[in-house]
């Protein structure tokens, strides 16, 4: 027989999507593209080990850990395209942000780089010509990572396979397209110091607040952001949006938070994508599969620690619902959402979430529950948990009202309570997410209106 | 000109429940392989999901997840000294076709074959003479490999679709609850039993009344969570009754898409390759070794795709058009009896018995694909044949597959199929009927085989297959036999009536009766009688394996999935263990 270990190119849309380059802006898109992409899957690199006998194996070995733990590979990989290559759009309030190549192509890539120009990336948001990066690349949070992390990081993208590719030019009005702008943003919001452990606080705590307010940048979507784009001070992760989607809150707040969570449900949501709660859909799916599954158990559980340590945000209160949306959205649910998550939404443990004290359910804003309805999603996956278990699009046969009526219901009942949800809300998001029409695929046989 | 791909190690064709077995076997021993399929990717959120699965006129009635008969068809005629003609619209079986093929539209019934089953010959011709076993030209063979052999691949398919069911039969302790004739297993069930509804469990308790011993249907639809062994996950059943001819968009079902596809698609040595079809496997001049296959995409573009292995894994009618397209094995002469490719095709002989009540509402639409109490005491060699006048045998489901509108309004003898009349009927009897499966054995004949139509092209202009096939008497006095033992237990359910649907004439392609096809590509002891050795190897071409139920020599009275199955892990095992260390023959002819 040949070698046995030949890297394939996939030709497998679904297959490639599995493992994260759907996107932000592309959560909806389950098209196949036509033609084989690339020679090595992204997990591929983000978890093969290498030899020994390399001179800085080490440091590269833990480069590659560690940019599985800053998820580097979901915004540095465009549908279609090689891993690190960038090219991602990033859908910001101010517009368009395309993801750099980090590939160490020297011209298209950060192949002339030194470490030196890529710590300053990395800590200060400057390129290696001096110019200011937006800080859509994280760099507010990175610039809490060490010199010998961000070194190890940098030895390792190093070995990855260089990709001649120039991504797309920015797209953004006047005046965000002046990138001296960043400058005064960088001299107004970004923090001063680096990380600083809190010596009162256990170690492993340290390492949790190190990884999530560094490297695995959670605050990047999680921690709501002010006009200028900016975390909005004291609400750190108290819950963000971005692109259509919903980051929850992750301190202990009972409601929209991590209160009802122990630090073992947090564990095992980070390495499978699924607890006994709720299951990562949405922008967090490629979270899971591209970054915290192949993290280690001491890291998650040090995240998992850290984010139980932090003091609940206020709890907010709702009027009640309007009782005829109460009674019309119980209808629609026992009709299309009871046959998964079962008529007093118990779900089913780790395959369907229960809807009972839902942390995305009970948002003030209902775009997640929206978006989920819509569009639908699949979970993260991992190599324990492949099942890329899905929550079907209803956009084609729900209508604005009957989502906002099912929405309201299931946000209000088993001891949720959240603000109803108006037609016109869904109708917004509808136009947004570009779901006017039937949208099932063509192997379904159906086509959308012309 | 067909453009030349990069060889791999494996290339299997067609992606269904063998492609997925061999794909993650052969993953998982390292081996690059491509799978080809030659329709569309499917996917169970996108494809089944529940707010469109549940469709029985686009589904069943139009054909939607099925082969597209105007691209592609077989001829069909019932004995060789007639014209065959191209069966135009689907009707007595349902030809798969996408990823997961008929694995997704199947009712998730999982059997395992008799012991004697794999004996159909030698143990018939012991026990009945040398007559019983080729009275109506009957031509039966034993199989080549014993039951015992197949157990822990059987055990194997089970922990994958985490069978619900209950054992009969643990290492030769007879269970309580279980199938008491079943072969002896090494385990019981991943999975409880379903809960039987009202219509079996009466069917149940007039079976026992009658001495009989009923059990609960073994099925691949999910009686609880599930996660098997290679961590794909599945949901509890539902009981929505859209299980045959349906995509299951609750994760509920056992299929390529539920238990093996997330595993496999995380391994970066499988390809899988939709849209294209493989036209013929290349042959080496001297047509002892395969170079691999030619296939076509949907944009007509043809390739070659170079193997060291090549495993048909298509549907059996396309692995037997296969090994014929491309000139592997001697093709069967019924007339002769000479050659081996296409002979032994053989099918399924149903019948059923309809049960109307006045007084009991039984809930039809409360249903799955294999919800069923069953008996098993006259099938196979189970019960004494002694003159009967047949072999074989059926097993007696009392069942509720579901309560389709359409297909599964059932009216009693003597109502017009449509008008006034049958509409009271069908209103009348609706929830107050169901329905008793016979489901039996097809043993061999002479005249049944299949071949290349002399007339009929495809749209790539390759002959069709033509299936000459008609049931033997044998297949009818078994089925007149259970379809009696049938209408004895419905009556014992006090109904207020009863119809048997016996099988009765020539076979005809119209009504559904199962897509069970079997044979034309048989197993055997030696190359004079069979196409593949008991490991599926090729005797003509030891690099190609052909996969399913065209390796069965008689198809014995059970559903063919989980035999099926257990011979893909039975050839993927010697393939690991043997093969792969010094390819060549597995069995010295």
């Amino acid at each position: 027989m040949r070698s046995l270990f030949r890297f394939q190119r996939k030709t497998l849309g679904p297959a490639i999507a599995m493992f994260g380059v759907a996107g932000f802006a592309a959560a909806q898109m389950l098209a196949l593209p036509a033609h084989p992409l690339s020679t090595l899957t992204p997990r591929d690199l983000l978890t093969k080990q290498l030899e020994d006998s390399m001179s800085n194996a080490a440091q590269v070995n833990r480069g590659r850990y560690l940019v599985a733990v800053g998820d580097c590979m979901s915004c540095h990989l465009r549908e279609g395209g090689e891993p690190f290559a960038g090219g991602l759009g990033l859908n910001t309030p101010f517009g368009v942000i395309y993801s750099a190549n980090i590939t160490p192509d020297p011209n298209t890539g950060i192949g002339s780089w030194t470490s030196e120009q890529f710590y300053h990336a990395m800590h200060d948001g400057k390129s290696a010509h001096g110019d200011d990066l937006y800080p859509a690349f994280p760099y507010p949070w990175f610039k809490r990572v060490s010199r010998e992390d961000d070194d190890a990081i940098y030895a390792y993208l190093k070995t990855v396979p260089a990709v001649k590719y120039t991504p797309p030019k920015n797209d953004l009005p006047f005046p965000f397209n002046f990138r001296s702008l960043v400058g005064a943003w960088n001299l107004m919001f970004l923090d001063s110091y680096d990380f600083q452990p809190d010596t009162g606080q256990s170690a492993e705590w340290n390492r949790g607040a190190y990884l999530v307010t560094g490297l695995g940048h959670c605050g990047g979507c999680h921690t709501p952001k002010n006009t200028f784009g900016a975390d909005k001070s004291k609400a750190e992760l108290h819950g963000g949006k971005l692109d259509n989607w919903v980051a929850p809150d992750l301190t202990s707040n009972k409601r929209v938070g991590l209160g009802e969570w122990s630090v073992n449900d947090i564990e095992e949501f980070l390495a499978s994508g699924r607890n006994a709660h709720a299951a990562a859909g949405g922008a967090m799916a490629e979270v899971i599969t591209n970054s915290t599954s192949l993290m280690s158990d001491a890291d998650r559980r040090a995240i998992a620690v850290y984010l139980k340590s932090q003091p609940a945000s206020a709890l907010v209160g709702s009027s009640p619902p309007d009782s005829g949306a109460m009674h019309r959205g119980a209808e629609i649910y026992s009709d299309v959402c009871s046959s998964c998550h079962l008529d007093n939404g118990i779900g089913q443990s780790r395959l369907f979430p229960p809807l009972g004290r839902d942390a995305i359910l009970q948002q003030q804003d209902p775009t997640g529950v929206l978006h989920l309805i819509l569009g639908g999603t699949k979970v993260g996956v991992s190599a324990s948990r492949p099942s890329p278990l899905g929550m079907p699009s209803f956009a084609w046969k729900l209508t604005d009202q009957e989502i906002a009526d099912v929405s309201t219901f299931i946000r209000n009942s088993w001891d949720n309570q959240a603000p109803a949800v108006a037609a016109s809300d869904v109708g917004d998001l509808r136009k947004k997410l570009g779901l006017q029409h039937l949208r099932l695929t063509d192997n379904s046989g159906d086509r959308g209106l012309p | 000109m067909a453009t030349t791909l990069q060889p791999v190690d494996a290339v299997l064709v067609g992606f269904g429940w063998t492609g997925a077995i061999m794909g993650q076997q052969l993953c998982d021993a390292g081996l690059n392989v491509v799978a080809l399929e030659r329709g569309p990717w499917r996917d169970t959120p996108t494809d089944f999901a529940t707010g469109f699965a549940q469709d029985e006129l686009r589904y069943m009635w139009r054909h939607h997840l099925f082969q597209n008969v105007s691209d592609d068809t077989i001829t069909i005629r019932n004995k060789i000294d007639q014209e065959a003609l191209p069966m135009r619209r689907l009707g007595s079986f349902l030809l798969g076709t996408g990823v997961g093929s008929g694995g997704v539209h199947w009712n998730g019934q999982i059997w395992r074959f008799l012991p004697t089953d794999f004996l159909t010959k030698s143990h018939n011709e012991k026990r009945y003479g040398k007559k019983a076993v080729s009275d109506y030209d009957m031509t039966l063979q034993d199989w080549g490999v014993t039951y015992d052999e197949l157990e822990p691949h059987y055990d194997q398919f089970d922990k994958l679709c985490g069978t619900s069911g209950k054992a009969g039969n643990i290492r030769g302790r007879i269970q309580p609850g279980g199938n008491p004739f079943e072969g002896p297993r090494a385990n019981e069930f991943p999975n409880p039993p379903m809960a039987q509804t009202y219509g079996p469990t009466l069917f149940g308790k007039a079976a026992a009344e009658l001495g009989r011993h009923p059990f609960p249907h073994p099925t691949g639809n999910m009686s609880q969570a599930y996660t098997n062994p290679l961590g794909a996950q599945m949901g509890a059943c539902t009981y929505c009754g859209f299980c045959e001819k349906f995509g299951c968009g609750n994760y509920s079902k056992a299929s390529p898409q539920t238990t093996v596809l997330p595993y496999l698609l995380q391994k970066s040595n499988f390809t899988l390759k939709t849209e294209s079809e493989v036209l013929r496997v290349d042959l080496t001049p001297d047509k002892k070794r395969a170079t691999g296959v030619t296939y076509v995409n949907s944009a007509g573009e043809e390739f070659f795709q170079p193997a060291e292995m090549v495993i048909l894994s298509a549907f059996v009618l396309q692995n037997v058009r296969l090994l014929l397209l491309s000139g592997i094995g001697k093709p069967y002469d019924p007339k002769s009896g000479e050659g081996v490719v296409g002979k032994h095709y053989a099918y399924q002989t149903m019948s059923s018995v309809n049960v109307f009540f006045d007084d009991k509402i039984l809930n039809p639409f409360i249903g799955a694909g294999a919800l069923a109490t069953v008996i098993d005491d006259f099938n196979g060699d189970n019960f004494d044949h002694g003159g009967l006048g047949f072999i074989g045998g059926a097993y007696i489901a009392g069942m509720i597959t579901g309560g389709r509108p359409i297909e599964m309004i059932y009216t009693p003898q003597g109502v017009p199929s449509w008008g006034m009349e049958w509409k009271h009927a069908a209103a009348k009897n609706y929830l107050r009927s169901f329905s008793l499966s016979v489901h039996g054995s097809c043993m061999s004949a002479r005249g049944n085989y299949l071949d290349l139509d002399p007339t009929y092209r495809d749209v790539h202009g390759r002959p069709m297959l033509r299936m000459t096939f008609d049931f033997t008497q044998n297949d009818h006095k078994m089925s007149d036999y259970l379809t009696d033992r049938a209408a004895e237990i419905a009556k014992a359910m006090n109904p207020r009536e009863i119809k048997p649907n016996r099988r009765s004439g020539s076979w005809s392609v119209t009504p559904y009766q199962t897509t069970h096809n079997t044979g034309g590509a048989i197993m055997g002891d030696n190359p004079k009688n069979s196409v593949v050795n008991k490991y599926l190897q090729s005797w003509d071409v030891p690099n190609l394996f052909s996969m399913g139920s065209g390796a069965f020599p008689q198809n014995a009275g059970y559903n063919p999935t989980g035999t099926v199955a257990a011979l893909a892990y039975h050839a993927a095992d010697a393939i690991k263990s043997q093969y792969l260390k010094a390819p060549g023959p597995l069995v010295r002819a």
